[in-house]
Formats: C-alpha cells, sequence, structure tokens
C-alpha cells in the first residue's frame, strides 16, 4: 500500500479539567496516512499533547472493529461520522479530503451527560436493559435447543434487530434524543423468537417506562436514528415496538 | 509437586468425575447463600455468566468492570462460534471426541479432567444460550447450523453470523441485567481492580479505583472471583481490546496465585496484516473462513507484487493443502501460523512488507455459485450469473468479515484475495487453579481466559467462548461451594479492617510514584517497545539466546520506565494515561515471566515454539519426558520467580506426536 498522506485541521470539544464547562479547541494535524483509522489519528494527536505535557484528549474506545460500541464521537455533524453502517473505530482517514477541517463533539443527550471532552455517560441504556430487555431464565432450566425449532427467516429477523451494539448514536442523531431505536431493537429481538414471547408485555412496558424515566425524548419520525446507525438496524423496530406497547396496555388487563 | 498444587481431581473413571463430585460435592443452603457475599471481577462471558449464575443461586454478588457497561467486554469480538459436542449433525461427533479433539488441539498440555468436563457440560451452553435468546444460524427446517473449525474433523460449532461472541455476551449481559435489576446482584461500572486483599491468608476483597474521579475503594466479601481476560495486549499490538490487560491477574499473582504456563500464547494466522508505524491493534478474520478461504502464497518470489488474480494456478502454492493434506485448510492455528512464517521467511510472502499471505474465496464462489445454479435449476449459467450467485452466497455466511476487511484495507475480498498474517491473539496461560477453579490462594477463584485450565499449548477455535461459559454458568457455581460451605459461620467481612487500609495505601502509593516520575517519554511509547522485544524474542518462535537477551532488556525498560514515563494530570480526574500507566507497568513485570517460562521449557509444543527443539520439516518437537508439567510460578520480590510443576497424566488418551497431515 504505496501511502497517502493528508493535512487537516481538526476542532475539538474539550471539557472538564482546565477547560470547564467546555469549549471547542482547534489543532492542526499534518502527514495523517490514509489508512490510519480516525481514532488511531486521535491516538497520534494525543501523544503529541502529552509530549507537550498537556492533556489528551479524552475519547472512549476498546475493541476498535466496531462491535463493542465503546467509541462515540459526532464527527462533522454525524454520530460516527460520514461513512454509513461503520462507527468511529472503523472510519478510516481516506474518507476526508486533504486540508478539511473537521469538527469532533460528544454525543449529546440529555440522558447522556458529558464526562469529559468526547466521554458520556451511557448508562441510561443499562438500566433500560435492567427493566426488562432479557429473557427470565435461570441456568440449567433450559431445555435441549432444537426443541425450539425456529424459522429461518424469523431468526434472521430477530438477528437483524440484535445486532445492535449499544452504542447511541441513535440517540445522539435524533433531535428529540430519543433511545427508541435501541429500546425498539431490543423488544423486537426477544419478541419475535418464540422464547421471548412468554413475556413480551411486560417487557414492553417496562423498557418504554424506563426509557422514558430515563429523560429520552418522543419519537417523531424523523428517522436520523436508522440513518446513522453503524449497524443499520431498522426503524420497522420501532413500529413493532409501538404496536407491542399499545397491544400490551389495550389487550391485556396488565397495567401499563 | 508443590503441596500448593494439590489439582484436587475427584475420584473415579474420567467419564464419571464431575457427575459423581456433583453430586457429593458440598452445598450451600438457600439461607446461607443469602449471609454470604462474592465479588466477581470482570463481565465478559466467564464474568457475567458467573455473576448472573450465582446471583439466580441466591448468593450476593458485587460485579466489576472497569468499562462504561458490563455489555462492552471484549468477549463481544469472537466472531467464528462456539463449539458444543451435540452431534446434531450425526458426523460421528461425542463428548469424547471434543475432549480429545481438545486434548490433542493443545498439544498434550492440559488437564485431562477439566477438558473433559468442559465437553460434558458444553452441550448445556448451548440449551441455555437458545433459551436466553440467542439468534444462532439456523437450517431452513429450523434447527441449529454447525460449521467446522480448525484441528477437528465433525461439524460442531454453533455460529451466529461473525458476530457469536457479542451475541452470547448479549445473552450473558442480559442475564446479568435481570440479577441486577433483582437486586441480587450490585454492578460497579467504570471501576478497575487494583489489588487484592487477603485476610487470615484468604480472598476476601478487592481495592478498586473509580475511573471518574480517582476514588481508591475497599470492597470486602466471603471469597473473590476473577475473570478478566487474557494478556495478549503485552505484545502492544494484538487482536485484543485497546484496554484488555493482565492487572487483576497480575495483582492476584503478587499475593500469592501462582501463574501457569504464561509462555504459551496464541498467535491467529487470519488477521489483517500491519499497515504503518501508528498502528494500533490488529483485526482478526474469523478462523472460519478457513472453511472456505484458500491460503497460498505464489511459488516464485518474482510473483509475489503482481496482482494475485493475474497468477496462474500452476503458480500458486497452497502450501497448507500441500504439507497437510489430511486437515488443508483447517490444520490448527499454531500449525497455520508457522507455515505462514515459514514461507514469508523464504521471500514468498506478500503485500507492500512481504509480511501477508493470501486467503482465496475464488474457487468457493465459484463452487457455491454451481451448486446454486443446480439448485435453481438454470441450464448452462453465464460464469458471471455463477460468480454473482456464489458471491451472495458467500456474503450470506461471512457478510459482516468481508465488510470489515473491506472497511480497513478498502481492497474488495470477493474480487481480490484477502491479505492476512498471524498475530497475538489469545493467551492459553493463566493463573493456576485446580479443579474447583480455585487458585493457590483460597477463596480466590479465576474463569475463562485468565486461567491455564482447558487449552494446553494451543487452543482450538471456537473453544474459548465454550470455556467461558462453561465456567460461569455451569462450573463456579457448584465448585464455589466446596470453598463457601466452610465459611457459612464467617460473618460479613468488614472492608475497614487493617489488611484494607493497607492495600488502600499501597495503591495510592503506586499511583503517586507514577504520577511522580515527570519524565519525558509517554506510556504508549514505552508499551509499544516491550510489544516489540516480546513479538521478536518471544513470539511466534524462540530461542534460549534471544529470551536471555529479552530478559535483561525488559529489566532495563522497566528501570526506564520508572524514571523517565511521564503521566500527566492527577490522580483525582478522568485520567485515561493514569489507567494505561498502571496497566503497563504490570505488563512490564509479566512480560519477563514469559520469558522465564519461555526459557525454561527447553521443548516445542503448541503456541510454545522453540527453534532448537523442531523435527525435520520444522514441527514442533515435544518432550514427553521432561516437560509433561504445567509449570506455576509463584511470584518473588524482584521481580523474581520461583517454578512449581503440576505432572500432567494422560490415562485416558494416548499421547502420541500431534499429525494433522
Amino acid at each position: 500500500m504505496a501511502e497517502k498522506t493528508i493535512n487537516i485541521t481538526l476542532k475539538v470539544w474539550r471539557e472538564g479539567g482546565k477547560y470547564g464547562s467546555g469549549k471547542f479547541e482547534t489543532y492542526p494535524l499534518k502527514d495523517i496516512g490514509t489508512d490510519m483509522s480516525f481514532l488511531e489519528m486521535f491516538d497520534v494527536l494525543n501523544e503529541e499533547l502529552v509530549s507537550k505535557k498537556e492533556m489528551p484528549v479524552a475519547f472512549e474506545h476498546d475493541c476498535r472493529e466496531g462491535i463493542c460500541g465503546t467509541c462515540s464521537m459526532v464527527i462533522d455533524g454525524q454520530p460516527h461520522g460520514p461513512m454509513k453502517g461503520t462507527t468511529t473505530c472503523q472510519l478510516h482517514m481516506r474518507s476526508f479530503k486533504d486540508g478539511a477541517t473537521i469538527t469532533v463533539e460528544p454525543f449529546r443527550a440529555k440522558a447522556f451527560p458529558v464526562i469529559r471532552d468526547l466521554v458520556v455517560d451511557r448508562s441510561s441504556f443499562d438500566a433500560i436493559i435492567q427493566a426488562g430487555g432479557y429473557i427470565s431464565v435461570n441456568t440449567g432450566q433450559a431445555q435441549d435447543a432444537n426443541s425450539i425449532p425456529i424459522e429461518k427467516e424469523t431468526s434472521e429477523k430477530a438477528f437483524d434487530a440484535a445486532t445492535c451494539i449499544g452504542c447511541g448514536a441513535c440517540v445522539a442523531a435524533c433531535p428529540n434524543s430519543a433511545a427508541m431505536l435501541f429500546t425498539s431493537a431490543k423488544v423486537s429481538h426477544l419478541g419475535t423468537m418464540p422464547q421471548g414471547k412468554v413475556e413480551a408485555d411486560k417487557r414492553v412496558q417496562a423498557m418504554v417506562n424506563q426509557m422514558d424515566k430515563e429523560g429520552f425524548g418522543m419519537c417523531s419520525n424523523v428517522k436520523a436514528c436508522e440513518a446513522e446507525c453503524p449497524k443499520e438496524i431498522s426503524v420497522e423496530n420501532i413500529a413493532i415496538m409501538n404496536r407491542a406497547y399499545m397491544s400490551s396496555v389495550l389487550g391485556s388487563d396488565k397495567e401499563a | 509437586m508443590s503441596d500448593k498444587l494439590k489439582s484436587n481431581v475427584p475420584e473415579g473413571e474420567l467419564a464419571d468425575k464431575w457427575v459423581n463430585y456433583r453430586g457429593t460435592m458440598p452445598l450451600v443452603a438457600p439461607n446461607n447463600k443469602r449471609r454470604i457475599e462474592i465479588i466477581v471481577v470482570g463481565t465478559g462471558l466467564a464474568g457475567a455468566a458467573a455473576a448472573a449464575t450465582l446471583g439466580e443461586l441466591g448468593y450476593n454478588v458485587k460485579c466489576f468492570t472497569f468499562h462504561d457497561s458490563p455489555r462492552r467486554a471484549h468477549s463481544v469480538a469472537a466472531q467464528g462460534g462456539i463449539n458444543a459436542a451435540k452431534n446434531y449433525q450425526n458426523d460421528g461427533d461425542s463428548v469424547y471426541r471434543l475432549f480429545y479433539d481438545t486434548i490433542k488441539g493443545g498439544d498434550y498440555r492440559a488437564r485431562e479432567s477439566n477438558v473433559h468436563r468442559l465437553a460434558e457440560v458444553s452441550r448445556d451452553i448451548i440449551d441455555q444460550c437458545v433459551a436466553q435468546g440467542v439468534p444462532f444460524a439456523r437450517e431452513y427446517g429450523g434447527l441449529l447450523a454447525n460449521r467446522s473449525f480448525g484441528g477437528v474433523q465433525v461439524q460442531r460449532t454453533f455460529y451466529a453470523r461473525g458476530q457469536t461472541g457479542q451475541q452470547l455476551l448479549i445473552g450473558a449481559y442480559s442475564a446479568l441485567s435481570r440479577q441486577i435489576n433483582r437486586g441480587s446482584v450490585k454492578m460497579y461500572n467504570r471501576h478497575e481492580m487494583l489489588d487484592l486483599v487477603l485476610v487470615d491468608g484468604k480472598a476476601r476483597g478487592i481495592i478498586t479505583r473509580n475511573l471518574l474521579n480517582g476514588k481508591i475503594e475497599s470492597h470486602a466479601a466471603h471469597s473473590v472471583v476473577l475473570a478478566t481476560g487474557g494478556y495478549g495486549n503485552v505484545f502492544y499490538l494484538s487482536t485484543n481490546a485497546m484496554n484488555s490487560n493482565v492487572s487483576a491477574a497480575w495483582r492476584a499473582h503478587k499475593k500469592g496465585a501462582y501463574f501457569a504456563n504464561p509462555c504459551y500464547t496464541q498467535i491467529h494466522p487470519t488477521c489483517i496484516p500491519v499497515s504503518g508505524e501508528y498502528q494500533s491493534k490488529l483485526t482478526l478474520m474469523s478462523e472460519s473462513l478457513r472453511n472456505d478461504g484458500r491460503v497460498w502464497v505464489p511459488k516464485k518470489k518474482e510473483d509475489c507484487k503482481k496482482d494475485p488474480t493475474t497468477i496462474p494456478e500452476e503458480d500458486r502454492d497452497y502450501y497448507l493443502e500441500r504439507i497437510y493434506p489430511a486437515f488443508g485448510n483447517l490444520v490448527p492455528r499454531d500449525v497455520a501460523s508457522r507455515a505462514a512464517k515459514y514461507v514469508t521467511d523464504e521471500g514468498r510472502g506478500v503485500g507492500a512488507t512481504g509480511l501477508a499471505v493470501y486467503l482465496d474465496f475464488a474457487s468457493a464462489i465459484e463452487r457455491y455459485g454451481k451448486s446454486e445454479a443446480i439448485a435453481k435449476g438454470m441450464i448452462n449459467p453465464s460464469a458471471a450469473k455463477i460468480k454473482e450467485m456464489g458471491e451472495a452466497a458467500v456474503k450470506e455466511r461471512y457478510g459482516n468479515l468481508f465488510h470489515m476487511y473491506e472497511k480497513i484495507t478498502d481492497e474488495n475480498p470477493y474480487k481480490t484475495p484477502m491479505k492476512i498474517f498471524p498475530a497475538v491473539h489469545y493467551t492459553m496461560g493463566g493463573i493456576w487453579v485446580d479443579y474447583n477453579l480455585q487458585t493457590t490462594i483460597p477463596g480466590c477463584f479465576a474463569l475463562g481466559e485468565a486461567n491455564f485450565s482447558d487449552h494446553g499449548a494451543n487452543r482450538l477455535g471456537a473453544s474459548a467462548l465454550m470455556q467461558g461459559l462453561a465456567d460461569g454458568y455451569f462450573v463456579i457455581p457448584y465448585t464455589i461451594g466446596t470453598f463457601l460451605s466452610k465459611e457459612i459461620r464467617t460473618p460479613k467481612i468488614a472492608s475497614d479492617l487493617p489488611e484494607f487500609k493497607k492495600a488502600e495505601e499501597a495503591v495510592t502509593s503506586r499511583i503517586n510514584q507514577l504520577l511522580n516520575v515527570g519524565g519525558n517519554q509517554s506510556v504508549e511509547s514505552f508499551h509499544r517497545r516491550l510489544g516489540r522485544i516480546m513479538w521478536d524474542y518471544c513470539g511466534m518462535s524462540r530461542n534460549a539466546e534471544g529470551l536471555a537477551k529479552a530478559r535483561t532488556m525488559i529489566q532495563e525498560l522497566r528501570k526506564e520506565f520508572y524514571s523517565d514515563v511521564f503521566v500527566p494530570g492527577t490522580n483525582e480526574e478522568y485520567n485515561p494515561e493514569l489507567e494505561k500507566a498502571l496497566r503497563v507497568a504490570d505488563f512490564l513485570e509479566l512480560g519477563e515471566l514469559m520469558v522465564c517460562d519461555a526459557l525454561d521449557r527447553n521443548e516445542s509444543c503448541g503456541g510454545h515454539f522453540r527453534e532448537e527443539y523442531q523435527e525435520e520439516g520444522g514441527e514442533a518437537k515435544r518432550n514427553d519426558n521432561d516437560y509433561m508439567y504445567v509449570a506455576a510460578w509463584e511470584y518473588l520480590n524482584g521481580p523474581d520467580w520461583e517454578l512449581h510443576k503440576e505432572n500432567l497424566k494422560y490415562e485416558n488418551i494416548e499421547v502420541k506426536t500431534r499429525s494433522y497431515k
């Protein structure tokens, strides 16, 4: 691979420590290899800052393979940047032009308070799952795996929803900071499979109620969540969840 | 054998050991479980499964992760699948065969009884995961699908596209979330374990640092379970996540837990090659790709820079198929990696650096395309149509992997072969544990990749997920009772005992030491240099001279670290550089132990290849007379170590030279 390089200007949101309630800081970067990932570009910047004895830019990252859901940046206005179906860690500098100014901010939402620079607190997602995002089966209670045949298409559909990595890009993309795509992906994953149908009514109510409690906004069908989702999870799941929620409220004697 | 190294393997026939033991081991009654506290560190497959199951049983569990959420643990990144002796394919699989393959794959360096138990419970894991809603791949009839992995001649691998680890982890995470909701598990996110606390010789708690504000906290319990993963990041470049580290395990080691077989490292043959100096990590391409991908390099050196699609069949060397006709492209990982090293050493490597081989899907695309055409009743389909249908079939199997490869390399693997090269992936070594998964510290248990127990000198593909979940769901919930049944009269452990205060002070002074060096080199630069030493001298092949040199180099690097590292900021804030510094400090000690272990083991076995000990043709040459033991290292100050040996006995399997030819 003959290495191409570009020069860029980074405008990065810094918050906490000496930056207090936050401001943009500008960093020019030279000779950035286009085969570098976006986070490796941040590594280079941070090495530079450390060599100047400054605090590096705090950002979250871990697997760098697009699956753990840890990385979370809004790049030029888009969660995870310009490439469709891609997390920040899998975005490469070849997606940017020489001379570009790139603006990087944290995921912003009331339910995702900023911790430092680009790091936010997403424990509200855990709270939604804890409210009911599971099938209540204790270890050892299961029957033989093949005793529950599931139509391949059904299983695939559940899978498409189950690929959610819990990154929160859907919330960051939504003008209302709604967590509908995240919540509905879990409701739909479990509710689609026969194992998950038993508790479906209870689950959808518990999860939706928790979602509201955490301070996420309402859905107004903008569909920005689907457009920015690095796993390309469909908004159809939101419709599935709304239907499940309505029928659980209207069609059963259980309380909402 | 040292008296601390009692393996506590139950008596009786191999196949009956676990069942009989389970039926007769001491239990803790439900009313007593309510009064007992357990700390679980780590929320990967082993940790989340253990915390959830122990919570279900009625224990009070406190669970810790340094991540912002338990769902981020690196088990999430496992791609290919999970083995289980279900024999759903009717191809002759059995518990014994899975046991046999695992022992053989591990090059006869694993403990028979543990591996047999693993094979037994493998079947329950699949049942459990399906019940939790894990969407495993299915056939059109609605039943579960399987594929093959390396070192195996049956199809026993269950999978969920190329993201099996993610789906299994979500299953374990959801079980854990349910227990958090019930209040049986208290979850501590963004807390890093920085020390293990012993009271009267028993593990009774941990010291953590709250990563948000630097607060040093004591947490007490009756018992501590470590499920903190492997130490592959000692090499700097590996397929591990950026934050994967050895610190929790290392702190237990320094408090008396023996560390076993540290030199057994798995170099995975199919990773995306290094592309530049800035490289921060390496990305795996699942071994499942070797079901359909063919590995080759050009026969002639001068072809290495050519466009591979223009090189005719007769000028290609499908070297795995040539050398190992019985297993072909599906030889175990250590064998495949070494073969890739040999061909690149000969100068036949490809890519810009010459450190890559091809993994080619052209024949699979053609084969699948033709079979689709037949299935659809097409007469004389065009080559383009066959290719199109074949590509679709390959996409269905490996779509997300191909997508990931293209994103990273900017090359389309449907059209041109992938370029791959071996990279550090997994560590078979780890904390020594007995049959109960208890370490040499009473009350301290180790699960999953953090322990050493099941994979010997080489792990077979799709066995890590199996072991993590086996330990967490089906082993520790029982075996922890052997310790806790004697603790039912022990009152709640207070976290303000002098032992905790002392440990807190030690942690604080370690942190201050790092912050006060005030040198000129970044933590990252030290980590990178350590990784380089490890890869050059303790990587894919090792020799006595290099290892001895490496030991000195590591000692010098460690000295330099403590005199010239620069860690910005303070303890009392969110400070990833400080987190990294604490982890690298531990890697700098572990690296030395790995080198000592590799130097002690004067043989080649599995992932440990000593150049001095090889058969003709470069195959590993084991020395069963002198080295059929687990090397369990006791920490002494200095740091220095004392070797203890657990001799391995094979009573149910014939020990022979591993052959995949």
